[in-house]
């Protein structure tokens, strides 16, 4: 509607807050064609990683992620001693190799040295009490602890929210007895379950043929089997109460009143809306993953020798402490910036992706 | 019987409608909470039914049950002559939509507005190529008066009034006859509420849809019906055509609700006399024993309590439940 101009305003009273159309000037045709210029029309998503590279923390966090990630890739192909053999010269054991500082060579390498005018790969972390190589040790403890944690986070992913959305969803009695399972399972002790499987598995079960499981032994299989059954509850109930307050918002029905079956629904409705949720308690799943790996092997329930893990290198570097702290601090240092930085990178999610949550 | 020869002339026939929700009271004991009891109305195909009431009458669960959102414990409900029922709902769900009340969580905020309107689609599977499915949406927005770039936008860039259009082009996707509007423009402001409800006349005319039209607001609920149902308590107390209902309403309950509907001249304010009910509505769980109306009204004789009184006819289709009046 064209607003009339020509009518005058009435008189301006004092501390009257009315406004005065003659100070408005029209908009010209360039500024209305500003006007139709939107802003690109952002996703929930894109909003969310903005916000994650703005926090410092995050950005730190990842980077640690990265630079150990590459680490692990990268070291064992490069480094030229292997995590579960006797650092060899000219093909002789050498023996005078053990529990050496690092970047510390040995006799034999020394002499090796001498005679040929090359230079040795060092012994970044020095070596352990059986002469291998401790910086190869670490990385290869590092590999077991993330793959451990990643694969025990994305099962307990994939369990916890396909349990928690069809408990949430369905409602009534069904939510009822599965929430009674969960409630049961929640109080089973778990460090208990994984030593009696443990004992079970190594009884029935042979995996030393299957190529990765196989190096990694059956307590890292009863260990991740543990977490697959027990350790999802905690997903599928935070999945549960989400899903509880989605369901009652109004498209839900609309969909409903359209004739969406109830997995569409699922779907394409609620499971997005609570994305952000799962995705943070994933990040946070890891680090506790890896921790609950690493205290295993510190009491000696993890990886078969002689694969290392960040727990049982600490366990044995325990003994030496007074002589050899190095053994002690790098495994430490590096349990420390994996869980540090997945915690940090759980945090910051949570603070881009649900800003209500933030406090 | 001439009942039968009606059948056909209505699209929705609803015929003692009940809805009732159990009610846990203690530990074992269930009561059911009669939120819709026996309610009977037809709409014609391309008019509309108004249907008023206050909060809580159960107005909105009347359309949610017509839409089988619920459950309904009793009655029938005939569609173009067709009963419903849980087998052929799907199917029917092509001809019936609704209209949510509030457009603000009647939107997926995940979803742009390309997808939301195309989800009947989807789900109905009306349409072969991709660009087909493209060109639906497109004639859609167009028709709801949305522009083609809002397309690949979220729901929350939206003003209420446009997530309202939005709302309404979803309901219109699979080309429905019959629309159950759940207050549709309560949640807007009085400006947009006009656009929105000229929007829902010009739709009715183009595309000859009937409306459910759900509202508490009798002017808006005037401005839009063919004809108006009243609601108190989960029945129909009065039912007759708009400018009829309006000029010489019967009920008592009608008679208060449209006493209270602001008269925007201040002479004309003053002269007219307000009716105000005195006392609660009662809880729907303990419903007062024959008519509803009688604790709160003024004609309430004995037989009020004994009985309920039927929709009877005064002449013009004008049915009141009443027993004085």
């Amino acid at each position: 509607m064209a607003q009339n101009y020509d009518i005058p305003a009435p008189k301006k009273r004092m501390w009257s807050l009315q406004l005065n159309p003659e100070k408005f000037e029209r908009a010209t045709d360039e500024e209305k064609r500003q006007a139709d210029v939107m802003a690109e029309s952002t996703t929930f998503f894109r909003d969310g990683m903005k916000r994650l590279r703005r926090n410092p923390l995050a950005v730190f966090a990842i980077w640690i992620l990265i630079i150990l990630i590459a680490i692990m890739i990268v070291a064992p192909i490069f480094v030229p001693y292997s995590y579960s053999e006797v650092i060899t010269v000219e093909g002789v054991r050498d023996k005078s190799a053990a529990s050496m500082a690092p970047f510390q060579y040995s006799k034999l390498e020394k002499a090796y040295m001498e005679k040929y005018n090359v230079r040795i790969f060092p012994h970044i972390m020095g070596t352990d009490e059986l002469c291998r190589d401790y910086f190869i040790r670490v990385v290869y403890g590092m590999r077991v602890s993330f793959l451990v944690g990643v694969f025990a986070s994305l099962m307990v992913l994939i369990i916890g929210t396909i349990y928690g959305a069809i408990s949430g969803y369905c409602g009534g009695k069904v939510d009822l007895v599965m929430m009674r399972i969960v409630d049961i399972i929640y109080s089973l002790p778990d460090l208990l379950i994984i030593i009696l499987l443990s004992v079970v598995f190594k009884e029935t079960l042979d995996f030393s043929k299957v190529p990765v499981v196989g190096k990694l032994g059956t307590n890292m299989v009863s260990m991740l089997i543990v977490f697959g059954l027990l350790y999802w509850v905690g997903m599928a109930r935070l999945v549960r109460g989400q899903i509880l307050t989605i369901k009652e918002n109004e498209y839900v029905l609309a969909a409903k009143s359209m004739g969406a079956s109830g997995g569409r629904i699922i779907r394409k409705h609620i499971l997005p809306n609570c994305l952000s949720v799962i995705i943070i308690c994933t990040a946070q799943e890891i680090p506790s993953a890896i921790f609950t790996e690493s205290y295993l092997s510190f009491i000696g329930l993890g990886v078969a020798l002689p694969m290392p893990s960040l727990g049982s290198l600490a366990n044995t570097a325990r003994s030496g402490m007074q002589s050899y702290p190095w053994k002690l601090v790098f495994p430490a240092v590096a349990i420390i910036l994996i869980c540090l930085a997945f915690n940090l990178l759980g945090d910051a999610l949570r603070d881009a992706f649900d800003p209500k949550l933030k406090g | 019987m001439a009942e039968e020869n009606k059948k056909s002339e209505y699209l929705v026939d609803v015929r003692g409608l009940k809805q009732y929700f159990p009610v846990k009271v203690g530990f074992f004991k269930t009561i059911p909470l009669k939120a819709v009891d026996g309610v009977s109305f037809q709409i014609r195909a391309g008019q509309t039914l108004g249907l008023v009431g206050e909060s809580g009458c159960g107005k909105t669960t009347v359309g949610r049950s017509l839409l089988r959102l619920y459950e309904p414990t009793g009655g029938e409900f005939y569609f173009n002559g067709e009963l419903v029922t849980d087998k052929n709902i799907h199917q029917l769900r092509r001809q019936m939509q609704m209209v949510f009340q509030d457009p603000y969580s009647s939107l997926n905020p995940r979803m742009t507005v390309e997808d939301i309107i195309g989800e009947p689609l989807d789900i109905h599977h009306l349409y072969t190529t991709k660009q087909d499915r493209h060109d639906k949406i497109m004639h859609l927005m167009e028709l709801v008066g949305l522009n083609a770039e809002h397309a690949t936008r979220y729901a929350h860039e939206f003003s209420g009034g446009q997530r309202q259009r939005i709302g309404i082009a979803r309901a219109l996707a699979v080309n429905p006859k019959f629309i159950v509007c759940d207050e549709p423009v309560s949640a807007l402001d009085v400006s947009i509420q006009a656009q929105v409800i000229n929007m829902f006349e010009e739709l009715q005319e183009k595309l000859g849809v009937a409306y459910l039209f759900i509202a508490h607001d009798l002017l808006v609920v005037h401005h839009i019906s063919d004809r108006i149902a009243v609601m108190y308590l989960g029945k129909i107390v009065e039912i007759a055509d708009a400018d009829e209902l309006n000029a010489s309403p019967i009920h008592p309950y009608t008679l208060s609700l449209l006493s209270a509907v602001p008269i925007p001249d201040p002479k004309r304010a003053r002269e007219s006399k307000r009716i105000i009910l005195e006392g609660d509505v009662p809880s729907p769980l303990h419903m007062p024993s024959g008519c509803p109306f009688r604790t709160r009204c003024r004609y309430a004789t004995e037989q009020c309590g004994k009985e309920m009184p039927p929709l009877t006819d005064r002449g013009n289709g004008h049915m009141v439940a009443c027993w004085n009046k």
